[in-house]
């Protein structure tokens, strides 16, 4: 294939694949609007061509027929849209997470995230914007005088299970950011001042990109991180020994 | 008779060159925004190609040619374009050239605030050019200005000055705006000729008088939020900067000053926003229904309802702002309510595309180079205006925002189409825009210009087009670059790589053959030959011999009166029509 037309496979199916529960049902509707989106550019620029290819009359027709009726069914195909996508969004979004969800913290800063767990005591610890020191690993600025903040994990990559449904409170630093997985079918802004929280439930293990979405500054295009979804088993290996290296850290 | 400080349009007695330039003279005012506006779209353009050119080719050397990175030139691009093309050249360029003769007026209503509001809005150009000659250069955040990145200079180059200047010129062109708003209304309202009644007026002035009511209500909210934002960086208040904000390891917003909200900025902004965008095409829908029935020869199908839905678009436009903020923050409530909100808008939308369409329905038109890029502008709203009750639903927009499939739908509907409208008046009224001493100046050179239509028609498709697929793809905005990002963001970026580079392509494409336009302009100006008093079989009072620009107004004569609805065209090919200002009787007198 020549280089300039290797964007091809990108015209039969151009969407990244599918790694969340709510991914398919969003991914027909989205196919749903983009056919009938196609079908409609179809029938209007046909008419309109038609109409100006077809011999001339020297009247219109009635403008019940021409305008009101067809206005009549755009009007329902459009709130037929409407309905289905609401429905879709209450499903999603009007109900909190699952009490057994994972909790994970994510916070956005000038230009990286980063993630925290929680730590066996399922409590985040304190964290003050005085304390952050990215290059002391202290980059969220956990409190030590906390002590729920002592078996926090703070990592630079998101490793979640599959299967498991997660908690994430979105937090930015400095200013705000853009958190997305495009695999996930999911985008949030972390906003400073607010925690924000979303959830959905990781299904099918890879590794995705999480990128910042919202102009953030100069380095805002290199503003990402790995998120790896693993099987269970091999993410309560990937938690124990981050979380035995951290002990380590600590207590020397 | 009394001298009147408001000289007749387009009078060109030699006058010293400052009385020239202060002139109070709406035709010369028109003049001066469309040379504002076209030295503005010559500067966002080359901005526009420089960013395309560093995506595809990132070891080109460009920063020797145009000083400046990636995100800067993003902001100067978006600013320029939005406010000082899209917003001058259709509302305060065109408005002042043709919107007092449209009306049966040799005069606009408060020809002082008129200028004034140019020269606020040249002022406001030059302070926008001057905030990239700052030493950290232009500001990064974009033309939305989100907070804080817009309100702590700590936040990035050009983030000092650099945003303080662009503040400023945003401000003045609101002011300038406002100013301009508020003549065009009190034009409409009170300039009307005998017989202009509601129901006869062109669908354009409609267009204006809407966008203009648009802008009262919108500049006056974005001048709130600018000086909100001005005294959170200089004055200490907190209102859109949250305790404990660390940016760049300056803390901010400790000072017990309060707790302020970013959020809060982008609610203001978009109030003004979304309203802003619709001031850019409602003049061009208007210049469109008339163009159409104008060539077609015909009615403008269901005028009433046309009127009704400008109206219904302008009052939906300010109740749809949320839906720029699906993925900010806000209540799932409220999103749905600004979801529903904004469906809605494709209802009055889809009105006025049936109408267009049953307007040309076999009428077999004549294909001047204005009726060409009306019959675009037709396309390139649909093509447009199909992606929004896509991005209308949160559900959608939580993959979609924010990435080139948003650039391709607002590029199309409002930077496309409204451009397509601006040609379309060019070429239309160039003989209006040339004319002097009360005769009409020459047209633009009809070949040419259809070469000009189709390249840029091909051209805007073949660019805008394919960012629907890379933005289905996954390809964010803003990124200045798709080459040597790290981890797995670096694969997914490559991967668009091929389809970027295409679209490069395209947008040289597109704009190379607007110097098929800049030619025809240079051309028809020293060669032109004068048209016709009425070339294009117009139905509307700008074409009234009498309103033409720098036409004597003789005591005695005849007031202008307006006797019926524009487009009254007759017979099986509409071979004959009667125009606004033509008496029934002299009518019946010239047929006996």
């Amino acid at each position: 294939m020549p280089p300039c037309l290797s964007f091809a496979p990108l015209l039969l199916w151009p969407l990244p694949a599918d790694a969340s529960a709510h991914g398919p049902a969003v991914d027909r509707q989205l196919i749903l609007n983009l056919a009938l989106a196609l079908a409609l550019l179809t029938l209007a620029h046909g008419l309109l061509l038609g109409g100006l290819l077809l011999r001339r009359r020297a009247t219109t027709g009635s403008v019940w027929r021409l305008e009101y009726l067809p206005l009549a069914a755009l009007t329902v195909l459009f709130a037929g849209l409407a309905i289905r996508s609401e429905q879709l969004w209450a499903r999603t979004h009007t109900t909190g997470a699952d009490p057994a969800a994972m909790q994970v913290e994510v916070t956005g800063m000038q230009f990286a995230w980063y993630f925290r767990y929680p730590g066996p005591d399922a409590t985040f610890g304190r964290t003050r914007p005085e304390l952050v020191a990215p290059a002391e690993a202290n980059p969220v600025g956990l409190d030590p005088a906390d002590p729920h903040g002592h078996d926090d994990l703070v990592t630079a990559e998101l490793v979640l299970p599959s299967g498991r449904p997660v908690d994430l409170r979105l937090r930015a630093q400095d200013v705000i950011h853009g958190f997305a997985v495009p695999e996930l079918r999911l985008k949030q802004n972390a906003v400073p001042g607010q925690t924000i929280h979303i959830h959905f439930t990781p299904t099918t293990p890879g590794t995705y990109a999480i990128l910042c979405t919202q102009l953030c500054g100069t380095g805002h295009f290199r503003m990402n991180a790995n998120l790896r979804i693993v099987a269970p088993a091999e993410f309560n290996t990937w938690l124990a020994t981050r979380q035995a290296a951290a002990r380590q850290e600590t207590t020397p | 008779m009394k001298p009147s400080l408001t000289p007749r349009a387009g009078t060109t007695a030699r006058r010293p060159l400052l009385a020239r330039l202060l002139t109070t003279d709406h035709h010369h005012l028109g003049i001066a925004y469309l040379l504002l506006a076209l030295v503005s779209v010559v500067i966002g353009t080359t901005l526009s190609l420089h960013m395309r050119i560093h995506l595809t080719w990132p070891q080109v050397p460009l920063e020797r040619i145009l000083p400046g990175s990636y995100l800067p030139i993003v902001t100067i691009h978006g600013t320029i374009m939005l406010f000082f093309v899209l917003t001058t050249a259709p509302q305060s360029g065109f408005g002042n050239l043709v919107l007092p003769a449209q009306l049966g007026t040799r005069r606009m209503a408060l020809p002082l605030i008129n200028a004034l509001g140019f020269w606020i809005t040249a002022l406001a150009l030059l302070v926008l050019c001057a905030s990239s000659l700052t030493e950290a250069g232009a500001p990064l955040s974009g033309w939305t200005a989100y907070p804080p990145l817009s309100a702590v200079a700590s936040a990035g180059p050009g983030q000092g000055p650099g945003m303080d200047l662009w503040l400023l010129s945003i401000a003045l062109f609101g002011i300038g705006a406002t100013l301009s708003a508020i003549n065009t209304l009190v034009t409409i309202l009170r300039g009307r000729c005998t017989g202009m009644t509601w129901d006869r007026m062109p669908l354009t002035v409609w267009g204006w008088f809407t966008a203009a009511l648009l802008s009262l209500l919108a500049f006056s909210v974005l001048l709130a939020a600018i000086t909100l934002l001005l005294c959170d960086r200089h004055l200490g208040t907190s209102f859109f900067v949250p305790t404990g904000d660390l940016v760049n390891g300056v803390l901010h917003g400790a000072g017990g000053h309060g707790d302020g909200s970013p959020l809060l900025w982008l609610h203001l902004f978009w109030f003004f926003g979304h309203p802003e965008v619709y001031i850019a095409i409602l003049p061009g829908m208007g210049l469109t229904s008339m163009l159409l029935a104008n060539f077609a020869r015909r009615r403008v199908f269901a005028y009433g309802t046309m009127v009704a839905t400008t109206l219904l678009i302008g009052l939906l436009g300010i109740l749809v702002w949320g839906h720029h903020m699906f993925v900010a923050g806000l209540s799932p409530f409220a999103i749905s309510a600004f979801s529903i909100s904004t469906v809605a808008i494709a209802v009055p939308a889809s009105a006025k595309v049936l109408s267009w369409l049953a307007t040309v329905w076999r009428s077999h038109p004549r294909y001047t180079t204005p009726m060409l890029f009306a019959l675009g502008f037709v396309s390139l709203f649909i093509t447009g205006g199909l992606t929004g009750p896509i991005l209308a639903q949160p559900m959608l927009d939580q993959y979609l925002h924010n990435t080139y499939f948003v650039v391709a739908h607002f590029h199309l509907i409002m930077a496309m189409a409204g451009i397509f409208g601006v040609f379309a008046a060019t070429y239309y009224w160039f003989p209006l825009i040339t004319a002097r001493d009360g005769r009409p100046g020459p047209l633009l050179a009809e070949k040419l210009g259809r070469w000009h239509f189709w390249c840029t028609f091909l051209g805007a498709y073949a660019t805008f087009l394919p960012m629907h697929l890379a933005g289905l793809a996954g390809q964010p905005r803003h990124y200045s670059q798709l080459t040597g990002i790290p981890n797995h963001a670096g694969e997914l970026m490559a991967r668009l790589y091929p389809l970027n580079s295409f679209i490069t392509h395209a947008a040289l494409f597109l704009a190379a053959s607007q110097l098929l336009f800049l030619a025809n302009l240079v051309r028809t100006l020293r060669h032109g030959a004068p048209a016709a008093d009425n070339p294009w079989d117009a139905t509307t009072l700008e074409w009234h011999p009498d309103l033409l620009p720098g036409a004597p107004e003789q005591e005695g004569s005849a007031p202008i009166a307006v006797y019926r609805a524009p487009c009254f065209y007759l017979g099986d090919e509409g071979e004959t029509f009667l125009p606004q200002w033509q008496s029934d009787a002299t009518d019946a007198a010239n047929q006996e």
